[in-house]
């Protein structure tokens, strides 16, 4: 057992929610007990779903601990394909479900018989991984699934594109600024004259899936999720796949130059030439490159930073901070513990130490230790950050409701290194600020004169009265008491109890 | 009277696929009540994510509990519970000495069937600190049951009511109250006299569910207004201030769910339970506290009064909510209760969706819902148990509430299909009880409205794709 308070990445079945809920028209069921099902809550607070989440439970109750499942699962399954008629249904396991060890295969091989839906198991161990390999593994599934079912069938159409054309694979819901990283990529690939040809996880049908080896290559942005499904791509279909994640302008430009190379073993006739792209865009249309040039960016050299987050944003984010920015990086980490070989490659000679741990704690301790100038990191490091009034930019998952922005903020591509300037600029002024503040002790020199409309003279608070002010959280605590003062003046009472703030409550409906 | 209520009310029973917390969320607001505790979950990542989600920010305070996470080593008995869960309790009283830990038993502890109310009474003596167990697990409870295990397994770590000791000490605390009004002012003595003498007939009250302490003390200081003495609460402020219980003591629930509390409280301790409708809304306020001065014989005074005043406080939002439809989903218990008030504020309810229906423990309030109906002469709305979330869905395409007070997983989407919401968690957490919290009540329930006031004529209330609109 694990004393634990805080967890960078979920339970396994949250990653397989995610795949299964970013298809269209692909339901989940979850084998779990009552209140598991809070993943709808998540992504319809936190993506501001407008559409019911296609995920709902097969209850396990009491009766299910005694007897098995039975027909529960199985009912579940088939009742889903009639309400909603969905062209997958994934059985997703549980925590709950690893320990009862019920044979989950079995009923989903008997729905499939009655049900018009596809149904299949998802291939996750609880306690072997978490939500990012989970999601990894079941969008592998899912393709490799729907392939196989093809090649079956007869109808898989092997030719590629006239034109060159990729496949973006690893964007999907609850994904940090995923939709806005989307965008972009597509855009790059419309400027490199390349049609995306399909998407997936996320907006894509599962009816499409058989048409994924018509595209030149993959695309996979991201390390957490994508690389299963392409490797297997490349394995079954020759597909190469390309997983420099285009962020910041020196790996953007090394993704664009793996796709020309990828391009043009294709093409036969005219040779596609991107450098001069990359040159017009790094120079004049991305503002980072001329950012780091500024004096601005001047004023950062040599500021200390430090980095967490997954393996993805952390390494890019490191790699942008020391090479583009000048910035040191004190120590940069991941809770990607799967992938630490990785990481370690990745971020060699960007920074002076390395962190691989999934204990935030530890994290703290080493921030406390540093003293950075900002953070770059989690939701979790911005508390830190909070606790230790070091300012913090949040480059990575796991988040909350704020880094799911209305407006268009991608980590990705050119307009993506323009972001991450703005935030790490950012980071670091109000860092600078608070501190120059601090020295000169602060704006206001002046003693604030009472906000309070009313003098302490005429009225006393009993003790009881006092304690029950105290009770009330300090940012209403002073409208609480002008409001009962107010209250007692009206009523010619001088002497404030309890009883007295309660009828000024119901009085002034404060 | 069970069986009187059942011939006029319809209550319906489905498939029990509904959303609802995790009954383990209790954690989040018993460990801010209860000061000097410590909660110990023992489960798996699944139920710690759900905390650190469902309770967001409130993690970031060095909060009073924490996971005790099963490995795969725990799941196959490979390593020992009594070891594992000792070396982190002792753990715990080394970082934040608790005057308790509680033990939140989950699903897998279920499974398992890890004996935890064996192993605790052992290994309390080795941290030397007292451990509580509960089991509130999704198997078998929703939500705010959760609290309901908790106190249930607190009840049996109440001291015992010595009465005589006890009586005496309630005169010494009066005559010293008596003694400072004589300095403050004298024109009292009279009444506090009356007062005093009409305490010491009451035998002690204990109130069972946690509330905001501001809650608490307006509750006591209601029922003191009766002349009612309240002489504790389950649970305290802090563990070690837990009431005495015994034969003599009088007990009463101020939350819906607490039905398994009420029973230990009768059966194992012995108390006396006050059968009464749940102080939400001045309504319910004050039938709760007239029931519980009829039971010990005392006549009200102007709760009547009361009620009318805080009626007239009231009157801006009644003319919002008066004649519009509400449609409960049901998933904290609260549901009766709170359908009660709306009616009784002039809305029409067409249906109570709730987990779970204790009808002896809520007969009062059942009864007392009936009558209401009766006088605003509108039928009993149909009270669902263990409801069926897509099938309510449905429904309420049809019948198009005005409001439905459903869980989070299903606001967004009824908004953007132009059907207003109201998070049913806010009513958990929010101030809600006794004459002084009526409108906050109101506050809750009217924002929708009020926000669609001033959005009336912007024209785009349907806010989903043709395509999709048809999909539930």
């Amino acid at each position: 057992m694990k004393l634990a308070y805080w967890m960078y990445a979920g339970p396994a079945h949250i990653g397989t929610l995610r795949v299964a809920s970013s298809f269209k028209n692909v339901h989940a069921i979850m084998h779990a007990p009552l209140g598991d099902d809070y993943f709808n809550v998540m992504r319809s607070m936190l993506e501001r779903e407008r559409d019911f989440t296609p995920v709902t439970a097969s209850i396990v109750d009491r009766h299910v601990l005694a007897r098995g499942s039975q027909e529960k699962v199985v009912d579940n399954i088939t009742r889903k394909d009639k309400e909603e008629r969905p062209d997958l249904i994934v059985l997703t396991p549980t925590c709950t479900s690893s320990i009862l060890q019920e044979d989950l295969q079995n009923f989903v091989d008997r729905a499939s018989i009655t049900s018009n839906s596809d149904v299949i198991l998802a291939d996750v161990n609880h306690y072997r991984v978490n939500e990012l390999q989970a999601a990894d593994r079941t969008l592998e599934q899912v393709v490799r699934y729907y392939l196989e079912k093809a090649r079956r069938q007869g109808t898989l159409d092997q030719s590629i594109t006239k034109e060159p054309s990729a496949n973006i694979i690893g964007i999907f819901t609850l994904g940090f600024h995923n939709q806005h990283d989307c965008r972009e990529l597509k855009r790059l690939l419309q400027d490199l004259n390349i049609k995306v040809n399909k998407v997936i996880p996320e907006g894509g049908s599962v009816k499409d899936l058989q048409d994924l080896p018509k595209a030149w290559f993959n695309l996979v942005p991201y390390r957490e999720i994508g690389l299963m499904t392409a490797i297997y791509l490349e394995k079954n279909f020759g597909m190469p796949y390309i997983s420099i994640t285009p962020m910041g302008i020196v790996d953007t430009a090394e993704c664009i130059r793996q796709i020309e190379k990828h391009v043009n073993n294709l093409v036969s006739n005219k040779k596609f030439n991107y450098e001069p792209y990359i040159d017009q865009q790094t120079r004049f249309v991305s503002q980072a490159a001329w950012f780091s040039r500024s004096i601005d960016c001047q004023n950062l050299t040599g500021k200390k930073a430090v980095v967490f987050g997954d393996a993805t944003h952390a390494a890019s984010i490191t790699r942008i901070l020391a090479r583009e920015m000048g910035i040191r990086v004190s120590c940069t980490g991941t809770y990607c513990k799967h992938d630490a070989e990785w990481f370690k490659e990745q971020v060699q000679g960007f920074c002076d130490e390395i962190l691989i741990t999934d204990d935030h704690t530890k994290v703290g301790d080493m921030i406390a230790r540093i003293e950075p100038s900002a953070i770059f990191g989690t939701q979790m490091e911005r508390h830190i950050g909070k606790r230790l009034d070091i300012p913090c930019g949040v480059i990575s998952s796991p988040v909350h409701i704020q880094n799911f922005p209305l407006g268009y903020r991608p980590f990705l591509g050119y307009e993506g290194t323009n972001q991450i300037a703005d935030s790490v600029y950012n980071s670091f002024t109000l860092g600078m600020e608070d501190h120059l503040l601090e020295i000169f002790g602060g704006h206001d020199t002046k003693e604030v004169i009472t906000k309070s409309l009313s003098t302490d003279t005429d009225l006393t608070w009993n003790h009881e009265s006092q304690l029950e002010l105290n009770k009330i959280p300090g940012f209403v605590r002073g409208k609480i008491k002008r409001n009962t003062e107010k209250f007692a003046r009206q009523n010619n009472i001088t002497n404030i109890t309890v009883e007295i703030m309660y009828a000024a409550k119901e009085a002034l409906s404060a | 009277m069970s069986n009187k209520i059942s011939e006029t009310l319809t209550f319906e029973c489905e498939t029990g696929n509904y959303h609802t917390f995790c009954p383990i969320s209790c954690v989040a607001w018993l460990y801010q009540k209860i000061e000097d505790s410590f909660f110990l979950v023992v489960g798996t990542k699944t139920c710690g994510y759900f905390l650190q989600n469902a309770l967001g920010v409130m993690i970031f305070a060095e909060p009073r509990y924490a996971m005790a996470e099963s490995e795969e080593g725990d799941i196959s008995a490979q390593s020992n519970d009594y070891e594992e869960l000792k070396r982190l309790c002792l753990q715990i009283k080394k970082d934040r000495n608790p005057s308790v830990i509680i033990w939140i038993g989950t699903c897998t502890t279920e499974i398992i069937k890890m004996d935890s109310e064996g192993m605790a009474p052992k290994l309390e003596n080795e941290p030397g600190i007292p451990i509580v167990v509960a089991r509130a697990n999704g198997p078998d409870y929703a939500f705010t049951q959760g609290e309901d295990t908790v106190l249930a397994a607190m009840a049996h770590r109440c001291p015992e009511q010595i009465l005589l000791i006890e009586r005496k000490k309630v005169i010494q605390d009066s005559n010293i109250q008596n003694l400072f009004s004589f300095l403050s002012l004298e024109k009292k003595e009279e009444t506090t006299n009356k007062n005093f003498e009409k305490l010491r007939k009451n035998p002690p009250l204990v109130l069972f569910g946690s509330l905001p302490s501001t809650v608490a003390s307006q509750l006591s200081s209601e029922s003191k207004r009766q002349s009612v003495q309240v002489s504790g609460w389950l649970p305290a402020q802090r563990y070690t201030d837990l009431p005495s219980l015994g034969d003599q003591v009088y007990v009463c629930g101020v939350n819906p769910s607490l039905s398994r509390t009420a029973t230990t409280l009768m059966r194992r301790r012995k108390c006396k339970l006050i059968g009464a409708p749940f102080p939400i809304g001045p309504d319910g306020t004050r039938a709760w506290i007239e029931k519980i001065c009829s039971v010990f014989g005392i006549k009200t005074e102007g709760p009547e009064k009361r009620e009318e005043q805080i009626w007239e406080n009231l009157k801006d939002y009644l003319d919002l909510v008066r004649g519009k439809s509400v449609s409960f989903m049901g998933d904290n218990l609260l549901e009766i209760s709170l359908a009660r008030f709306l009616i009784r504020c002039g809305m029409i309810v067409y249906e109570i969706g709730i987990p779970y229906l204790d009808k002896r423990y809520q007969a009062a309030e059942l009864l007392f819902s009936q009558n209401t109906c009766k006088n605003m002469s509108i039928p009993m709305p149909r009270i669902v148990e263990k409801p069926d979330n897509y099938n309510q869905i449905q429904r309420m395409r049809e019948l198009k509430p005005d409001l439905a007070i459903t869980g989070m997983a299903h606001a967004n989407p009824l908004e953007a299909r132009g059907i207003n919401t109201k998070w049913s968690v806010e009513s958990t957490f929010a101030q809600i009880h006794g004459f002084t919290n009526a409108r906050d009540v109101l506050e809750l329930v009217t924002r929708p409205l009020r926000r669609n006031n001033n959005l009336e004529n912007l024209g785009w209330s349907n806010l989903t794709k043709k395509e999709t609109k048809n999909k539930i």
